[in-house]
Formats: C-alpha cells, structure tokens, sequence
C-alpha cells in the first residue's frame, strides 16, 4: 500500500516537473519582453549586470520613444485597417459557401469542403514570386491593398471549414419550418441562419483577424514603404538601423502587439482546435 | 462531379443550383488567388524571366538543372531536411509529454494554458526577434546564466555565439522553431485525449496495468491516429517556413541554415531572379504532395469507423 502511495506522489511530482518546466520555458521570451521594455539602456547595455533585475529605476523612455518617434502606430493602424476588410471579404465568400457545403451540395459538396481545405496547406512561399508579379500587375505593389487581395485565399478556406461544422450542427428542422412559413431557402439562410450563427462567426473574425497579424512573408514580398507596413514587418525590419537593433523598442513593440492578440485568441480556443482537428477524432 | 437533376422545378434541383451559387465564388476566389499563382510558378520555372524582363522564352529544364549542380541548393535542401526532422522530432515528444500532464484538471490549468499558448498565437517575426534578442552575440541572458555556473568553465570573453558559429545557429533554429510549434501540437494533442474513451484505462487499472504499462500500451497507441494529423501540420508548417531563419539569421553563417523557402526568397524576391527562385520554391511541392495524400487518407479511415 505504501508503495503504491509513493508511485503516486512520484507520478504527481513528473507532471509539475514537465508543467512547470514547460510554461516557463514557453513563456520566457515574453517574460522578456516585458522587463526589457522598461529597462534603462544603461542597465540592459551593461554585461555585469544582473539581467533578471532592475539595476537601475525602471523606465518609461522606450515605450515613449515606440509611440512617438516611430511608425509603430501607422503599422498597427494599417494592420487594423486590413484585418477589417479581410474579416469582411472572408464572411461574405465563406458564410454561403459554408452554408452550401453543409446543406445543400451533399457527397460531393463533402468531397470540395476537403478540396478546399487542402488549400490551406499551399503555403505562402511557393507562391510569392508569381503573386508579387500579379500585385505589380495590378498596381497594388507596395499598398497595403496587395494584402486586402491575397489574404483572403488562406482565410476562406479555413473559415468555411470552420462554419461548415458550425452549420452541421444546427438543426434542420429551423429551417424546414421557416421555409414552411414561406421563406425561400436562401431567405432562411440569411434571416434565420447567420443570426443564430452569430458565435461560430466571430470564432471566424477572431481567427482571420489573429492569421492577418500573424503573416509575414507576403507583407515582406509586395511591401517596402516603411509606412506602408504591417506591424508583423515593420517591427522586425524598420526598429533596426543597419547593424543597430533597438531592442528596448523592439521588446516593447513584440510585447504590445503580442498580449492582446494572446488574450483573444485564448477565448476561442477550443473551436479553434475543432476546426483541426474534424476527421480525425470521432 | 455531381450530376444535375433534369427539371429545374423541383425543391431537389433549385437547392442543387443554389448550393452552386453560394458555393463558387469563394471556391472561385481562392483559385484564382492559390491556383493560378502556382501555374504561374510552374511557367516560370521553365523560362529564363528576370525582375524588368520582357517576354517569355521557354528554357525548358535548364533552371533545374542548374539548381541541382549548385551547392548552395543541396546545402539549403539537406538544411531543410535537418531542420524539419529535428523540429518535429523536439515537437513530438515534447507536446506528448505536456498533452499528458495537462489531460487532468487542476487549479491554474486555465493559466498554464495561456502560458504555453503564447508561443503560437503571437506573430511568428515577432516571437522570433524576441529570440534574437536573448541569444544575442553580446548580452545574451542564456550566456551571461551559463558563465556562472563554475563546472562548465566557459570563457567569459568568448561566450558560444549562438547564431553565429554554424551548427549553434541550426540548433537554435530547430529550438525556436520548436518553441513556436510546441503549443499547436500540445492542443491538438489534448483535443485527442479528451476523446479517448475513460473506461478504458480504468479498466486496465483495474487488471493490475501500471503507470507505463497504460502509457505506453494504451494512451500512446490510443493517441496515434491524431499524433499523425500534428505531425502532417508540423512537417508543411516548418518545411515551408522561412520566417524564423529569415529574422534570426538571414540563412548564414556561410548558408548553415539556408533552408530551400528562403533561398527561393533571397533568390527569386530580393535577388530578381524570378525564374530560378520558382524552381527552387517548386521542390517543396513534392512534400506538400505526400502530406495532403496522407491526410486525405488519414480522413477517410475516420469516416469508416
């Protein structure tokens, strides 16, 4: 008896070794983040220091110099501004396709929900040198534009996927009985469907607005005005001069931009994880 | 492709239509912007095209050819290889072993899991300049650490140099490309747990199977089928990824970690070389190929049962 009561206590202890190793390791850099933003350059620059502490009073210099004396604001302004309208083109091309595959296409319609998804595994960088060639075509090199055209392509497959799951959930019956009470099909869709939808779609805003902040390599490629940037890019690129990395700023900016973000999607998770995760857990 | 009903009045053939029609233009955008992008890599990777040049010459298989004779290209591929398969192998073990400590519930779960989720959600050029920070050449926290601990007799004034000697740099890749995966693999690895059936570990318990005869006889078998589907994710999202090498090394010292998207970058993107930049992008297709056939089969086993 005694032994089994030692396993357990043993089996316990492993699990807060790996719990508690984990999270700190995983969440270092951002422990770092926060306490180099606040850090004097005199204290951060100095190798006999303790870098874990405040050797000098902590400061405000580098968060002031973030938001007056750089485009970091611009940046995140733009990222604001093409979430939206990507958030926008997405809802309004994969709520009906979604809608579509869920109910009204049938084996077929199955077999092009998994199409494409697929889709979503073509990745950014086997398409960047024809795409940067398309922008210029049209005239949206180096505007944020470029961006509002191409980021749908891997926002809508994910979403349709994730609201075709929704719309399977959602009883038939609803909709029988308003067409019944003389709505047409799409009447329905529209007037009875989409509002009671209405959390599995900001599931979809939450997640196509998380994937536009996340993207680099596009905005890399079509973007080179410093103010035309993304806040993705702008951060890691223009917070440097030459050799010279900022990193007081730097830190500080990763920091801003990262915890809100974090907050967020931490809120809808668990769909988020169903989306990936159809198919293979039944 | 289905078939269309003969009469157009019936209830079956109008939902048929209007399927079609909600269906297309998303379908129709995601083409246009995915699929004729990736016919147009295919035709440039057969031509001689420059950034500014006019005209297309078809130079059939030379870019390929000439790909293959460079050193650069099989250095990027083995890179790539090595990055991958070290990644995956850092992300395997790791979220299983977290998957498996987070299964139960216990006062600050809901904390540890925004914890390690940090890692995945903020923008991956933005975790990685954090990185770049703490491995810095001069001020790097692991080193100033490591200096003082008296057994590892390290030269205060010749520190490793994290991204500067080759095979640190690769390990350091591996490492942040891990630390940025490790969360997405642990959550989906959890979303499997959950699923498996409880009464049956209980069960085994209850014939005398202890601790890692369950783990190794029933929980990691049971937990196979969506090890795989983390596993496909994680090869696409690090074979194709160039951010984490682009922000933390920019592929050197000397290309040790140019991996084949950031020579297609540097080549085809800032080099001008459109032709032999989408030659070099098009052999990451042949993995994209075996992933999505995997998949499609991993998706078609779970309907059967």
């Amino acid at each position: 008896m005694a032994r089994g009561r030692a396993r357990e206590l043993l089996i316990e202890a492993g699990r807060w070794v790996v719990l508690v190793s984990f999270s700190v390791a995983l969440a270092f850099p951002f422990y770092w983040m926060l306490i180099t933003t606040f850090k004097q350059d005199g204290d951060l620059y100095n190798t006999a220091n303790n870098p874990f502490i405040f050797n000098l009073k902590p400061t405000l210099v580098h968060l002031q110099v973030l938001f007056r004396d750089t485009m970091y604001l611009r940046w995140a302004g733009n990222t604001a501004l093409v979430g939206a309208l990507v958030v926008l083109i997405t809802l309004l091309l994969s709520l009906p396709a979604a809608y579509a595959l869920a109910r009204l296409t049938g084996k077929w319609g199955e077999r092009m929900g998994i199409a494409m998804f697929l889709t979503y595994l073509v990745p950014p960088t086997l398409l960047f040198i024809p795409l940067s060639r398309v922008v210029a075509l049209l005239g949206l090199q180096d505007t944020i534009w470029s961006l509002v055209f191409v980021y749908p392509s891997f926002t809508i497959p994910f979403s349709t996927w994730l609201l075709m799951g929704f719309f399977k959930s959602i009883p038939r019956e609803l909709e029988d009985a308003a067409m019944v009470d003389g709505l047409t099909r799409f009447g329905a869709f529209v007037r009875l469907v989409v509002p009671i939808s209405l959390s599995g779609i900001l599931t979809v805003v939450i997640f196509t607005f998380t994937l536009v902040t996340q993207e680099f390599v596009y905005a890399l490629t079509f973007i080179a005005p410093e103010r035309n940037q993304m806040v993705g890019v702008g951060v890691p690129t223009f917070l440097i001069r030459g050799d010279v990395y900022f990193w007081g700023e730097l830190m500080a900016a990763c920091l801003i931009t990262s915890l809100p973000i974090a907050l967020l999607y931490n809120l809808f998770l668990d769909r988020f994880i169903a989306g990936f995760t159809v198919g293979a857990i039944k | 492709m289905a078939i269309a009903p003969g009469s157009r009045s019936t209830p079956e053939s109008r939902a048929w239509w209007l399927g079609q029609g909600m269906f297309y233009p998303a379908m129709i955008y995601v083409l246009a912007v995915i699929g004729l992008p990736f016919a147009l890599a295919v035709v440039y990777a057969f031509s001689d095209i420059k950034v500014g040049s006019v005209g297309y010459h078809f130079v059939g298989l030379q870019n390929f050819k000439s790909i293959l004779h460079s050193a650069t290209f099989l250095r990027a591929l083995y890179d790539s290889f090595i990055f991958t398969v070290g990644s995956q192998i850092l992300v395997l073990v790791g979220s299983t072993l977290l998957a498996l400590a987070l299964e139960k519930k216990f006062r600050g779960r809901g904390l540890v899991r925004f914890l390690m989720l940090l890692p995945w959600v903020a923008p991956v050029s933005i975790g990685a300049i954090g990185w770049k920070w703490i491995l810095d050449s001069l001020y790097s926290v692991i080193n100033w650490v490591l200096i003082r601990i008296p057994i590892l007799h390290l030269d205060k004034f010749n520190p490793p140099q994290w991204l500067g000697e080759p095979a640190l740099a690769m390990a350091s890749v591996i490492v942040v490309h891990t630390w940025r995966l490790l969360p997405f693999s642990t959550v989906i690895l959890l979303a499997g747990l959950s699923a498996i059936p409880k009464d049956i570990p209980e069960a085994a318990e209850i014939d005398g199977a202890g601790f890692w005869r369950k783990m190794f006889q029933i929980n990691i078998p049971m937990l196979l089928p969506i090890l795989n589907v983390a596993l496909l994710f994680g090869i696409v999202f690090t074979f194709t990824d160039m951010t984490v090498v682009y922000i933390l090394t920019r592929g050197g010292p000397y290309d040790s970690t140019q991996v084949v998207p950031s020579l297609a970058f540097f080549t085809g993107v800032l080099g001008g070389d459109l032709s032999e930049g989408a030659a070099i992008s098009l052999f990451m297709v042949p993995i994209l190929v075996i992933v999505a056939y995997l998949m499609l089969r991993a998706a078609n086993r779970s309907e059967i049962t």
